[in-house]
């Protein structure tokens, strides 16, 4: 019984939590590391990529509920998804139209197409509040939990609860499917290949006869769905906030140079390195060791490494250490 | 020039009542400065009560009582100390209502009004630092110190048999008074706070916060934040979790936004805020009539400031700072006659044949540590999904 206590408070508390959060930064990081990987710079507007997917989403998600459209136990947001993906499919593209192909064409420095990004975060963080402003908005809707901490106590006759949201169970399906269907078009596809020929040697692809453009607006394509849906996911957990998106920013980027820039997998285990760390590392154990140890030495303290004020700093704790000693991150991706 | 021949007349005629027998009384407010807009009805407040005893005769075998306005800007302190400097040397003011804000209060008592032995009454300082600062009794406040509700709260939780919370704060100077003055007095009663943590508004999540907070344990979660911030997002992590279902709220809390969000998840919590079922601030709404805003804040604290002086004056049967100072505790504790405001001339009447009054005034005054007002807070309990008053203290 105390152990079974102790690996549901566990679970509620670090597990799940974690579970969710790395995956919605997996979803992120990957959008930054397929940049990084195909064309070559770290694109700093992926945060603000992500808050204009979900503010298209959360709109089109409103109209919706105003018609009375609705998905039963799931959100309505599914619905408006792929709208979203859509409308900021075109954005990134405009954008690359407009902006990045001139420095592409130039061949550009990739610290100068950083910088670049960071005029484009500027004004999408600018469009985005503009649209939706600068509030806290909801758009969930529909079953909140799967299992509340109420009824799993009732039901299993334990001390302690533990609860499921919807959307929690929602983030980590839809992570699973998506991340799926990416790595079978990065493997099996001809595009997909020739992305990745693309990424590994450019003027072999370029000879080989591959066209650089067509890439290029795929990539496009691909990263504005990931950040779409790694954003709607998010608010649908959370909440949604145009500068709560710009905060992601850090763990997400922290997350792809764990991993090793420009290696997929990579940015999906780095986004669970630092979603598991962040929790861990603040979370205070006390409640769990309770049950684990043998009364004498029960501690008296939290346990707790941490304040959770410091839950940014463990990202860049760790995105320091891997920098020091192993530049190309975990999975052997592109030194920064 | 009819005008003008009035206003001469009126003039002379002040000038003559002003060579018999009169007392000054300063009245030293914030009138520029951040609180400039809170000033006039605080002003006018005061000198409603001075013109009340004025106008009743009764104060000292007849004497009348004409305020002397002075600017303390609230936060300029040498200005304030030299107002209040020109108050007692050139004006020769025989007590002062004042200071406005909590810092100048500080500075005029010290500089000031000690030096001078000048008692002080402040409707509206509210730093828990004036509690215990050297004044030779000569300082009193009509508004709570700022860690009272702290105290109020400790009590209120013991009463129902809490005995051990978990507290978090919102990160700025309200929640951290809050929460450091709550934690020192329920500690005190004897009740143990597991973990004080802060918590930032405004953040997108808060399972971290109430991961550790949960794990702490407690029989309740006190939530010393905002209801449409950080302690909206606490509360409903905490519910989400599993880790707490019942609450106490202090005032920032206690909102129509609280229920509206979370309402019969959250019954059986409890709150306090401050308020009062006494029915001095509607006589004194009365009272005020369309003059100024009675409503407006720290207005009824005014009245209340200059009321007692005057009472402790008849009381003392003498206008020197030195005797009545004494006084002032007497008159505004039990026992006694109940005052409220409007019946000054009842209280001079039944000090002057020696009786006891019981200072109510406009805020339900009572007068607690070494001179300041215990505030009243209304305290509520969420049922059915709705705060629901269950008394005051």
């Amino acid at each position: 019984m105390e152990i079974l206590n102790a690996l549901v408070v566990f679970a509620n508390f670090v597990l799940i939590p974690a579970t969710a959060y790395g995956a919605q930064l997996s979803l992120g990081a990957l959008g930054v590391t397929l940049i990084y990987g195909v064309l070559r710079f770290s694109n700093f507007a992926h945060g603000d990529t992500m808050a204009f997917g979900t503010m298209v989403t959360v709109l089109l998600t409103w109209w919706l509920q105003s018609l009375g459209a609705s998905l039963g136990p799931l959100p309505t947001a599914l619905l408006a998804l792929p709208v979203g993906i859509a409308v900021t499919a075109l954005l990134v593209l405009g954008t690359d139209r407009a902006v990045y192909r001139f420095y592409r064409r130039e061949k550009a420095k990739p610290v100068i197409l950083v910088i670049v990004s960071m005029g484009v975060m500027f004004i999408m963080n600018g469009l985005v509040r503009f649209i939706i402003g600068p509030d806290d908005r909801s758009f969930a809707d529909g079953e909140r939990f799967i299992v509340t901490a109420r009824d799993f106590k009732q039901m299993t006759g334990l001390d302690e609860g533990l609860a499921i949201r919807t959307t929690q169970g929602l983030t980590i399906v839809t992570a699973v499917i998506v991340v799926a269907a990416l790595f079978w078009f990065l493997n099996r596809t001809r595009t997909g290949k020739s992305m990745r020929a693309f990424s590994d040697n450019e003027d072999l692809a370029l000879l080989s006869g591959i066209n650089p453009e067509r890439v290029v607006a795929i990539t496009w394509i691909l990263v504005a769905a990931l950040a779409t849906i790694a954003g709607v996911l998010y608010g649908l957990d959370k909440s949604f906030k145009p500068f709560t998106y710009f905060q992601l920013l850090l763990p997400i980027f922290a997350s792809a140079i764990v991993g090793g820039l420009g290696s997929p997998l990579g940015a999906i285990a780095g986004g669970f390195v630092i979603a598991f760390s962040e929790v861990t590392i603040t979370y205070a154990w006390k409640k769990v060791l309770v049950y684990l140890m043998p009364e004498n030495l029960e501690p008296t303290g939290l346990v707790q490494l941490l304040s959770t004020d410091y839950k940014f700093a463990v990202s860049f704790v760790i995105l320091v250490i891997v920098l020091l000693f192993r530049p190309t991150g975990l999975f052997r991706g592109k030194s920064v | 020039m009819k005008k003008l021949l009035m206003a001469t007349a009126a003039t002379s005629l002040m000038a003559g009542a002003a060579s018999a027998e009169e007392i000054k009384l300063g009245v030293l407010l914030g009138f520029t400065g951040p609180i400039e807009s809170m000033a006039p009805a605080m002003g006018a407040g005061a000198e409603l009560a001075i013109a009340e005893v004025s106008a009743s005769g009764l104060l000292l075998g007849g004497t009348t009582v004409v305020p002397v306005r002075a600017d303390s800007t609230c936060i300029d302190s040498a200005a304030a100390t030299a107002a209040a400097e020109r108050l007692i040397t050139s004006d020769g003011v025989k007590g002062i209502v004042g200071a406005a804000c909590s810092g100048v209060t500080g500075a005029v008592l010290a500089n000031v009004a000690k030096p001078n032995g000048m008692v002080m009454i402040s409707p509206s300082a509210t730093s828990p630092a004036l509690s215990d600062v050297e004044d030779d009794g000569l300082f009193f406040r009509t508004a709570p110190s700022d860690a009272r509700q702290g105290a109020v709260m400790a009590d209120i939780l013991m009463e129902n048999g809490i005995k051990t919370v978990a507290l978090t704060y919102t990160n700025n100077d309200y929640g951290k008074g809050l929460a450091s003055s709550f934690e020192g007095a329920f500690t005190d009663a004897g009740g143990t706070v597991t973990i004080s943590a802060a918590h930032e508004d405004d953040k997108a999540d808060y399972s971290a916060e109430v991961g550790a907070l949960a794990s702490a344990g407690g029989d309740l979660l006190v939530v010393a934040g905002y209801a449409d911030r950080g302690g909206a997002g606490i509360v409903r992590a905490a519910l989400d979790l599993g880790a707490f279902d019942t609450f106490h709220f202090p005032d920032g809390m206690v909102s129509d936004a609280t229920t509206d969000k979370f309402g019969d998840e959250i019954d059986g919590s409890t709150g306090q805020l401050p308020g009062t079922d006494s029915p001095g601030a509607e006589k004194y709404a009365e009272l005020v009539g369309d003059a100024f805003d009675a409503t407006a804040i720290f207005s009824a604290e005014s009245y209340d400031a200059a009321a007692l002086i005057l009472l402790a004056m008849q009381a003392a049967g003498s206008t020197d700072p030195q005797v009545y100072k004494d006084k002032v505790m007497d008159v505004v504790n039990a026992p006694g006659e109940p005052i409220y405001p409007g019946e000054l001339a009842k209280a001079l009447e039944i000090l002057a044949a020696g009786g006891d009054v019981d200072y109510v005034g406009a805020t339900a005054a009572e007068f607690i540590g070494g001179g300041e007002s215990a505030g009243n807070y209304r305290v509520v309990k969420v049922e059915g999904g709705k705060f629901e008053t269950i008394g005051y203290r």
